[in-house]
């Protein structure tokens, strides 16, 4: 047992926790570190990568389909084109990008010092750039995957499909899988043990409501790929017959599993992205969000029946009217969550005292792509029409406005609302104002026709049309329009490089947020908080200025220590009391090390290698058990 | 000029009944995005300002939620999931059991087209152009010959999957004649973009006249040119793949050309069936369709000559 | 409840609770969904055979129901010893991980006479397929299992272990009975069912 008596901040114990929780300089530092802020920064850089290198695709794409029988690029090239694009943009943009917030703003928002295991957490981040870099390593051979993210049997099975293209799909895949499942883990712990005493379930953030389902949902969904994935590989390796008809296997068990996963992961790529929207609208409306209980409720139950609507993806593969009209009723039921929080944010807008700065665009511009998304989703719900509408440009309308406006436009607003607080930098108002502007008229000029597009019958996946279908002009319409959108991208980064060199100083709290991640300095130091705190509501930053809160109050500037080495505070998991102090991890190299090792095996498995694959694995174990292997076993609990 | 194949304004009753919904929802669609979006613009510059205001508790908004976010919802909802119960269970089956049945198989990347009879003889084969009567409803079983594909007449009906070992069925019903435009909606490889067909609906009496003559085998020629043309086609590599009823060339592997010219286009909808069209396919289909699994037949140029001339004359 | 005023507090915990045993925890809930897709997987296949399911007719008990009860042995064994630990008793913790270790080994090696034993291969149809996937994949979480068993032992020995500090061998034992439950599901899905739809 030890005490903890609370403390005040002074430079000694600033100096002490400094020597603690600092990653040296050097290549040590630099491979080896836990700290969850770089490690934030590192998913937010990277995943923003793969998602330009994704808009660079599908502006290929698109001067390709800019007029009838343009011959820009070869079918081949379109084919890998089309599905790298669906699988960067998915896979390695919009799931780690939220990642990345996530994992910088959670330990700061439950005022802990680190995750829960600091060392996965490294891992995860390691494992997602690997496996997107062992994707992307198909260009180099010529042989990116070219059967669309969604890669559905046969068309992906070796007489169809030869060469590695799909074998980079299937394994790619099960390497990233690891990474999101090890992280959402982390993720789950994290929220039952590591916040700051008081932060009961009912005080939540709804950003960690938003992580938290969609966690959940990962430990659920993701194990519905990676059986696919393996059964994908097995089939095309080792002459396998999960997929084959002639074998008593079946395609539709692959489109089965791969939409049990694909629509909840819908949600778990839109979930927190809606919670930075429900954390930052009422920050710049200047009270709380209306209907909190409600929102909160919202997130969870959308992630749930997330799980019940899968089948709306398959209505044309002659399932019995009985079985499609259940899921159409369920996936119209999903629509009632998402209406509950538009409400609750036009609520929270209509009775507060809106501040139109550049994030409260974006969040603004977000509740009206969210709602046209939202509606043409509905439409695709009911089944006649959507035996029309399927595998049509309205889809692919529909699914941009829901991936681009549900997560790009919340994510970039996250960029403007946080990225003061992790660079210590304000970005440019103005240079914000048409970075809005140009991607909210470029999105809509671009993304609408393609609504357009779909109604006029055109299909989806064609790398030409011919002439004289109508289609050449919504076409070139969306080819101008997403042009303009990715200059809209551009300005953002612009903005970023202006900020980083000439920003003004934020200060800790630019925004007059709610929130404990505003209570420390930005950047933070690298131990979070100089003394824990605990928390009295909903508010912590707000309180005493609100009328008839409660008399319970949070204290920020005095608290536990922890300086015996790198500690913070465990608490009970529902009503977070504190029950243990924690012994976090030092920085250490195995994480970087097993990421790399299972890397080799992925490799040896991709070129059938197998002494490599082999050696990868043996590696594997030889790192986990090193990184397992306590340093020192202390006498006493 | 074509039209595009919009299945927004509809010739069949399949098709009629889809779009009717479709055009609710839409309706629905615009006017919830409009109200949203005009709450969204008035609350934002009704109080909006350009500093921060000191905070305040605001008003609860539980109404808001209530009303905008369940029973609106709720209600809409509702009413649109009993209009797509109700148009399913119309759509369900024709009023009259179809009297005639079509098989379409999928194929990489053109589509086989029987005409199922009981007596094996008077079974017609075609590609790629589906003729049906006016006014009659038709039945669809749809199957694939490789990887899923799916079949779509946007003017006439939804899709349906072409799913490897599943017999799907549908039925459609054109009440005008016209021609219209289909193309395959489930990614299927390469060539996806280039797999068109069209549906010819026909008064009862003219599809009545083409069916018989497309179960008839191809007239024997008459016109020396013609001689020498069928005798090209079936000395040659294209006997392996193609079939002629009434001549040796019985291949399986590509479409069968028994009248071939009685179709408006060729290489699955991706050209006028002219003879210029037909001369660069054969020499080249490769260039017009690369993937495709044609390849160029080595001929004179005199024997092409002969050859699209019998092609030609296979009506 | 705020740390404004002076607390005692444990330095980290022992077992159920810890943030290691939540993640093993979750670690189990994931793996489990996994082997619910896999049998999700043998089921839907099976529901549209066309011909008899199992093509060759139900798998033979005879090597099979012998491993099943090995194995919940195995599961008895490892919770001997970890209750062992819990009451500090050394001796018991590291008979009890031996023991278990042994007859998991055991369990392994019955599986492989019996895959030797099989008429068909994973190439042969889809039922093979799914037969030497499922049954491979749980073999594969027993090796694993068996490993983090070895470490565990070998740290057993070195007396890393006391009744305050054995959160390694708590996450262990919850992984092996789940590995445990997960092939009796294999086990009555594979084996029995055939006998029973």
């Amino acid at each position: 047992m030890a005490t903890i008596a609370p403390a005040v901040p002074s430079p000694s114990l600033h100096e002490r926790l400094q020597r603690i929780w600092e990653t040296p300089p050097g290549l040590f530092g630099i491979l080896g570190t836990v700290d969850h802020k770089t490690i934030g920064k590192r998913y937010l850089v990277t995943a923003f990568t793969f998602m330009l290198a994704g808009g660079l695709e599908a502006a290929l794409m698109r001067a390709q389909l800019a007029g009838p029988n343009e011959r820009l690029l070869t079918p081949e090239a379109y084919n890998q084109l089309f599905s790298m694009h669906g699988i960067t943009m998915i896979f390695l943009y919009a799931s780690p990008i939220l990642s990345g917030f996530s994992n910088y703003i959670w330990p700061l928002m439950l005022g802990s010092r680190d995750m829960a295991f600091p060392r996965l957490n490294a891992l995860s981040y390691w494992l997602f750039l690997f496996s997107g870099l062992f994707i992307y390593s198909s260009f180099l051979v010529g042989q990116a995957p070219d059967r669309g993210w969604f890669a559905y049997a046969p068309l992906t099975e070796g007489p169809f499909s030869p060469g590695l293209h799909m074998d980079f799909y299937a394994l790619g895949l099960l390497f990233l899988t690891v990474s999101t499942t090890v992280g959402a883990i982390n993720f789950i712990v994290t929220l039952f043990k590591l916040r700051a005493p008081g932060m009961s379930i009912n005080r939540l953030p709804i950003f960690i409501w938003g992580t938290l389902t969609t966690s959940f949902a990962v430990l659920f969904a993701m194990p519905s790929l990676t059986a696919a994935c393996v059964m994908l590989y097995f089939d095309r390796r080792f002459g396998m017959h999960f997929f084959d008809v002639a074998a008593g296997g079946h395609p539709l068990l692959w489109q089965h599993l791969f939409w049990i996963f694909g629509h909840p992961w819908v949600y778990i790529v839109v979930l927190p992205a809606m919670g930075i929207m429900s954390d930052m609208i009422p920050t710049f409306c200047r009270r709380p969000l209306a209907g909190y209980t409600f929102v909160a409720l919202a997130t969870v139950s959308t992630g749930i029946l997330g799980f019940g609507v899968w089948v709306h993806h398959m209505f044309a593969t002659g399932l019995p009217d009985l079985s499609t009209d259940f899921f159409s009723a369920a996936s119209m039921v999903i629509t009632i969550p998402s209406a509950v929080a538009v409400f609750a944010w036009l609520a929270t807008i209509w009775h507060g005292r809106p501040v139109l700065r550049t994030p409260f665009l974006f969040a603004a511009g977000f509740i009206v792509l969210f709602v046209i998304g939202g509606v043409s989703g509905v439409a695709t719900a009911a089944v006649p029409f959507d035996r029309q509408l399927t595998d049509t440009y309205f889809v692919v309308a529909h699914l941009h406005y829901v991936l681009v406006g549900i997560n790009l436009f919340p994510v970039i607003a996250g960029f403007y609302y946080w990225l003061p607080k992790m660079t210590g930098r304000m970005l440019s108002e103005r240079l914000g104002r048409w970075n809005f502007w140009t991607m909210f008229l470029g999105f809509n000029l671009g993304f609408f026709p393609m609504h357009i597009a779909g109604l006029l019958g055109m299909p989806r996946r064609i790398y030409t049309y011919p002439a004289g279908l109508g289609w050449g002009t919504v076409n070139l319409v969306t080819t101008i329009g997403s042009y303009v959108f990715a200059v809209g991208v551009l300005l953002f980064l612009v903005n970023v490089l202006w900020s980083l060199l000439r920003g003004p100083a934020a200060g800790p709290n630019p925004w007059d947020a709610p929130t404990l991640e505003w209570a420390t300095s930005s950047p933070p130091p690298p131990y979070n908080f100089e003394v824990l705190p605990s928390v009295g509501s909903r508010h912590p930053l707000w309180e005493g200025r609100l009328p008839d809160e409660g008399t319970a109050r949070s204290v920020l500037d005095r608290g536990p220590e922890l300086d015996d080495g790198r500690e913070t505070l465990g608490v009970t998991p529902l009503d977070a009391e504190p029950s243990e102090i924690l012994t976090m991890p030092e920085d250490s190299l195995y994480p970087f090390l097993l990421a790399l090792s299972l890397l080799v095996t992925f490799y040896g498995l991709l070129t059938s290698v197998w002494a490599m694959a082999v050696a990868g694995a043996v590696l594997v174990i030889a790192m986990t058990i090193g990184w397992l292997w306590p340093g020192d076993v202390p006498e006493e609990a | 000029m074509l039209l595009s194949p919009t299945y927004l304004r509809t010739f069949g009753v399949v098709a009629d009944r889809m779009a009717t919904l479709g055009w609710i929802l839409l309706i629905v669609s615009s006017v919830v995005v409009l109200v949203v979006s005009v709450l969204v613009l008035v609350g934002v510059l009704r109080r909006g300002t350009g500093s921060f205001a000191p905070v305040e508790r605001g008003g609860p908004g539980l109404r808001w939620i209530v009303i905008g976010g369940i029973v609106v919802p709720v209600v809409i909802l509702v009413a649109v999931f009993v209009l797509t119960v109700t148009t399913q269970a119309a759509i369900a089956s024709p009023a009259t059991p179809p009297g005639l049945t079509v098989r379409v198989i999928g194929h990489q990347w053109w589509w086989e087209v029987r005409y199922l009879d009981p007596s094996p003889d008077r079974i017609a084969t075609t590609a790629n152009e589906i003729h049906i009567p006016v006014g009659r409803p038709v039945r669809f079983e749809v199957v694939a010959g490789d990887v899923i594909h799916s079949f779509w007449i946007p003017e006439l009906a939804g899709k349906t999957d072409l799913i490897p070992g599943q017999r799907n069925v549908m039925w459609l019903e054109a009440d005008h004649p016209g021609v219209f435009r289909g193309q395959c909606a489930e990614y299927c490889g390469m060539q996806h973009s280039k797999m068109a067909m069209s549906v010819v609906a026909d008064p009862p009496a003219a599809f009545d006249a083409w069916l018989a003559r497309q179960r008839l085998p191809a007239a024997s020629p008459s016109d020396p040119d013609m001689v020498a043309g069928e005798a090209v086609f079936t000395s040659s590599a294209c006997a392996l793949c193609h079939t002629i009823r009434g001549t040796p060339a019985r291949g399986r592997v590509g479409p069968d050309l028994t009248h071939l010219a009685s179709r408006r286009t060729i290489a699955a909808g991706t050209l006028p069936n002219t003879r210029g069209y037909l001369a660069g396919w054969i020499a080249n289909p490769q260039a017009l369709k690369p993937g495709n699994v044609m390849p160029a037949v080595p001929l004179k140029p005199t024997e092409l000559q002969v050859l699209i001339t019998y092609l030609q004359s296979l009506n | 409840m705020a740390t404004a005023v002076a607390h005692r507090l444990p330095v980290g915990r022992a077992g159920k609770g810890a943030t290691g045993w939540w993640g093993m925890l979750l670690l189990i809930v994931t793996e489990a969904s996994l082997f619910a897709y896999l049998l999700f997987s043998y089921f839907y296949l099976g529901s549209m055979a066309r011909g008899a399911w199992p093509p060759s007719g139900p798998p033979e008990l005879r090597l099979a129901l012998p491993n099943t009860v090995i194995l919940l042995l195995s599961s008895a064994a490892m919770w001997w010893a970890e209750s062992g630990v819990r009451q500090g008793r050394q001796g018991r913790l590291r008979l009890g991980l031996l023991l278990t270790l042994v007859l998991g080994i055991v369990f392994l090696a019955i599986q492989v006479v019996e895959y030797s034993h099989k008429q068909f291969t994973p190439a042969t149809d889809a039922y093979g397929s799914l037969f030497f996937t499922i049954t491979g994949f749980h073999g594969a979480h027993v090796a694993v299992g068996l490993l983090m068993i070895a470490v565990v032992a070998v740290r057993a020995w070195l007396g890393h272990f006391s009744e305050r500090r054995h959160l390694a061998v708590t996450n262990v034992s919850w992984y092996w009975h789940f590995v445990d439950v997960v092939w009796l599901a294999v086990f009555t899905s594979l084996y029995l069912s055939p006998r029973f739809l």
